[in-house]
């Protein structure tokens, strides 16, 4: 019996094995979790679209934001848009736009095609401040409480179910 | 017409496949000869309807018959004949045809060289090769048909991907398919001897001979990916343990326990329990890397096109076959009981101390290859990349590298370990020596650089001190063992030299311009454009020059292939003896016609690849023993007498 | 996901060299930028270091690992940023602490395991 027990230790872990990759097939995805989840906005000073000056992440203290990475040269952003517009009409929470790697007169096309949701649009062409947020593609979206902590990251683009099912319940817990 | 042709040939295949599977296991089981005497002839005409839908294939691509799917995706006017031949095996489906193909080969080959084994030894070895079939073609068939079909037939095709039009390429595949199907030869007997309960040296030495070529052609295919890859990709490295290179290494390592275990239990009726079970592992691994390649459940810079439910078919014929096979191993692994005792000072102990080194290294790269899995079945990631799998290898290889002389030196069954440690004392003199003199030459050498040369001249010395030192003639197996164990000096002197004293820059290059690099001289002089059958070029002019002296002229080359709107990087390398030279094209940086361009040096680097191939030369010489011939001479007339006892 | 990633698939995309050039102050930097460059995973990619990649994320970050070469950075310093940023699964030198144990030392401790069971094996086949 105990000899039983010892040749059964290969096909135990065999079994084992062959778990972890059947389940995989199901789990598997290439989305990076972010480690910012909890943390305070990086520190940055971006200028803006269309307004003169520079804001900080001072600036935004005090309510909730949603940051939306954003370029004109991306193909899912133009799937989003409407999302994103429905979500800034709402009035639940203002959201911002990051236009990462982009130029001026694309952008402002863009935005005069589709029209521009956003409450305000920061401005990073050279990608500096879209790696300190450990973004890797767009679009991407941070929801930001009022102390500036990141609460939660969608990767890929807004959906009616991910802001039904993750955005609006995590900004109800904010409330 | 042709594409159902095919497409019959495969039914007919998968019938026949099925009835090797059955008919000869219902002989063994209700000992009929007349059943078991199926199991060859149906061996043969399993191979020959395989075969012919291979060679289907192969026309419809030559004839260029886009209205088969497959066909159109992967090939078009514009590909020149060779290409149009060899994209046969280029993309998923035909390249799993031609493992088929392969394995019906194997088959065939093993019912015609298999005299020594008794009727019911190979109608078993059959009828498992023929369940192995079974679920190939039948994956061929359900999950991965080449003789699809598409309406509207289009004008022309897509064009084969340009990375595949290569020589190294077109050879890679079928080499690791002869190295996987290989291995399912000893899988095979494995699983027939715990079936019947039994096993003896002469099926393990069948059996081994079997191990020999399919390690050797697993080692020739990974050699040749290697060189691919440093080549063809223009990142001048050779290996970077990535999960599919990772899936052909798997199966290699355990192939390599897996020899010098036979070695032992070929002799000795001991440790034949853990014979069989590497066999198990060892072909399970094939199966295992091949759904690795396939499913799209691992990121892999060399993943074909994923789809799940090619996952799961796979994953499901390793459920039954390596399931199946440990299953048989757990209930009946016992009854392999060893009778002959192991001296611990003997060549055995050594032996087996390998394999257990070399399974070691098998578990550290699957654990490493599939640990990303594991994090991320908790909602995390993390990478498991060259460094981890460096240090592992380097600090796992170093008692492999110790042991080796003292394995060689030992003498089979009983001899004494401090006369055999005292007679290593030269060489260990002889090798630390010619270490130092190598570091004063080389200096500055890293840890792991000093630690790898002083185990290749550690290596080399004493296996030709014991050449020279042997008594009486070399038998083909001793001849077999050095020149393999020479190939393992020469690999770990050479990646030593390669990783660590490598050099490489990326610089700016303006037309005139000369820039030193360690210690040759490159002139720019410019890029012009050339223009081939299926692709157009950018290729710039590199003068080497040592000394005032041109040595080459290279021409690295920027590729855009029209049809697939594919662009291509073409290093371009001076072969020298001691080190390549290697060269790639970047961006053009600005009007005046400045280029940033890479320059690699790699010392040795040839080196390395001719070590692997020394070491599958060994394991071929290893074929021709006498020793082996003249006792499998002696069990085939033995069978021969007992087959004519029963007619 | 759809087309969200800008993925660099040989099958989709080919294969091409991404050649940065950047003046380092001295071959130490040169040397540093370039084993960190092979440690760091593209993100975007099917698995390639930043160093072959082409990808456009690859060149920012390979930019921004280049200015802190040469503003003196030491290698732990950049790795720290870049795991801060995008965590461990940015680097293919895996972190030691709990969650890994069992990655950095179960090869030996099979190892030893292995060991025992053989030498025990033998032994008691001996008497």
């Amino acid at each position: 019996m105990k000899k039983i027990v010892i040749t059964l230790i290969p096909l135990a872990i065999f079994v084992g094995l062959l778990t972890l990759l059947f389940l995989n097939m199901g789990y598997h995805n290439e989305t990076v979790p972010s480690p910012l989840i909890g943390k305070p906005v990086p520190a940055f000073e971006l200028p803006q679209l269309y307004e003169k000056g520079t804001l900080t992440e001072q600036d935004f203290l005090g309510e909730p934001w949603l940051l939306n990475v954003w370029g004109s040269w991306c193909p899912n952003c133009l799937y989003e848009h409407p999302v994103v517009t429905d979500l800034a009409q709402s009035g639940q929470l203002k959201v911002v736009g990051l236009n990462w790697k982009d130029e001026f007169e694309n952008a402002d096309a863009w935005l005069k095609r589709l029209g521009n949701p956003y409450d305000t649009i920061l401005v990073d062409y050279k990608g500096n401040v879209a790696i300190d947020f450990g973004v890797y593609g767009a679009p991407e979206s941070f929801l930001i409480d009022a102390n500036g902590i990141i609460v939660h990251k969608i990767v890929g683009e807004l959906t009616p179910d991910n802001v039904q099912n993750e955005i609006l319940p995590k900004l109800a817990q904010l409330k | 017409m042709l594409p159902g042709i095919g497409q019959f040939l495969l039914v007919l295949s998968l019938l026949l496949a099925a009835a090797l599977t059955v008919l000869p296991m219902l002989g063994y089981a209700r000992n009929s000869q007349t059943l078991m005497q199926t199991a060859r002839p149906l061996a043969h005409v399993l191979f020959i309807t395989v075969m012919a839908s291979f060679v289907v294939l192969v026309v419809l691509f030559v004839q260029q018959d886009f209205s088969v799917l497959y066909v159109a995706e992967n090939s078009s006017l514009e590909l020149p004949l060779r290409y149009r031949i060899t994209a046969a095996w280029g993309a998923h489906e035909g390249s799993i045809l031609m493992w088929v193909t392969v394995q019906a080969l194997w088959i065939s080959a093993v019912a015609k060289f298999s005299q020594s084994l008794s009727l019911s030894q190979i109608s078993r070895v059959l009828s498992v090769l023929g369940l192995i079939a079974l679920g190939f073609v039948a994956f061929v068939l359900f999950a991965s048909n080449p003789f699809e079909t598409i309406f509207p037939v289009p004008a022309d095709g897509r064009d084969l991907n340009p990375l595949l039009q290569d020589f190294g390429m077109i050879m890679h595949p079928p080499l690791l398919y002869f190295g996987y199907v290989g291995l399912s030869v000893a899988f095979a007997l494995s699983v027939a001897a715990l079936i019947g309960g039994e096993i003896n040296e002469q099926w393990i030495r069948w059996s081994r001979r079997w191990t020999n070529i399919a390690w050797a052609f697993l080692t020739m295919g990974i050699i040749l990916g290697s060189w691919w890859a440093y080549y063809e990709l223009g990142w001048g490295g050779w290996w970077f343990w990535d999960p599919v290179e990772n899936a052909s290494f798997l199966p290699w390592l355990a192939g390599t326990a897996l020899i010098h275990v036979q070695a032992v239990s070929e002799r000795k009726n001991a440790f034949r329990g853990w014979t069989v079970l590497l066999a198990i592992i060892a072909f399970s691994l094939c199966i295992l890397g091949t759904f690795l390649v396939r499913s799209g459940s691992i990121t892999s810079v060399h993943s074909f096109a994923a789809d799940p439910f090619r996952g799961i078919f796979i994953l499901v014929l390793l459920a039954i076959y390596s399931g199946g096979a440990l299953t048989l191993y757990a209930f009946r692994a016992n009854q392999l009981r060893s009778r002959d005792t192991i001296n611990l000072n003997s060549r055995e102990t050594l032996l087996l101390a390998n394999s257990l080194i070399f399974i070691t290294a098998t578990f550290t790269v699957l654990l490493g290859t599939l640990f990303p899995m594991i994090f991320e079945a908790v909602g995390k990631k993390i990478s498991v990349g060259a460094p981890y799998f460096g240090l592992m290898f380097f600090v796992l290889m170093i008692p492999m590298a110790v042991i080796l002389p003292l394995g060689s030196q030992l003498r089979w069954h009983r001899d004494d370990m401090l006369a055999a440690v005292k007679q290593l004392l030269p060489y260990f003199i002889a090798s630390t020596l010619l270490t130092v003199v190598v570091w004063l030459i080389f200096k500055p050498l890293n840890i792991r650089a000093i630690a790898g040369i002083y185990g290749g001249f550690w290596v080399l010395t004493a296996t030709l001190g014991q050449w020279f030192k042997r008594p009486g003639r070399a038998t083909a197996g001793f001849i077999g063992m050095s020149v393999a164990h020479v190939g393992v000096a020469v690999f770990l002197i050479a990646m030593s030299m390669t990783e660590h004293k490598d050099i490489e820059q990326d610089i700016l290059m303006s037309p005139g311009i000369t820039k030193q690099v360690g210690g040759y001289d490159f002139t720019f002089t410019g890029v012009d454009r050339v223009k081939q059958e299926n692709y157009q070029a950018q290729q710039g002019h590199v003068e080497v020059r040592r000394d005032g002296r041109l040595i080459t002229t290279l021409n690295p080359q920027k590729r855009f292939y029209p049809k697939q709107q594919m662009p291509m990087t073409e290093a371009a390398i001076y072969v020298g003896w001691s080190k390549d030279i290697y060269v790639s094209l970047g961006e053009a940086v600005n009007q005046e016609g400045a280029w940033a361009v890479r320059i690699y040096i790699k010392p040795m680097i040839r080196w390395m690849w001719f070590g692997g191939i020394l070491m599958l030369t060994g394991a071929i010489i290893g074929l021709f023993s006498a020793r082996i011939k003249r006792q499998e001479d002696k069990q085939r007339d033995h069978v021969m007498a007992q087959q004519l006892k029963l007619s | 996901m759809r087309l969200f990633f800008i993925i660099i698939s040989l099958i989709t995309s080919g294969h091409v060299n991404a050649i940065e050039v950047y003046d380092f102050k001295n071959e130490q930097q040169r040397e540093l930028y370039q084993e960190l460059t092979e440690e760091l995973r593209c993100l975007v990619c099917q698995n390639q270091n930043l160093a072959d990649s082409d990808a456009d994320l690859a060149k920012d970050l390979k930019d921004q690992v280049a200015e802190f070469v040469i503003n003196g950075q030491d290698k732990d310093t950049i790795l720290a940023y870049m795991v801060q940023r995008y965590g461990d699964f940015v680097t293919y030198n895996p972190p030691l602490n709990p969650s890994t144990f069992f990655l950095w030392f179960s090869p030996f401790m099979v190892l030893l395991l292995g060991a025992v069971i053989l030498i025990y094996n033998i032994r008691k086949k001996q008497k």
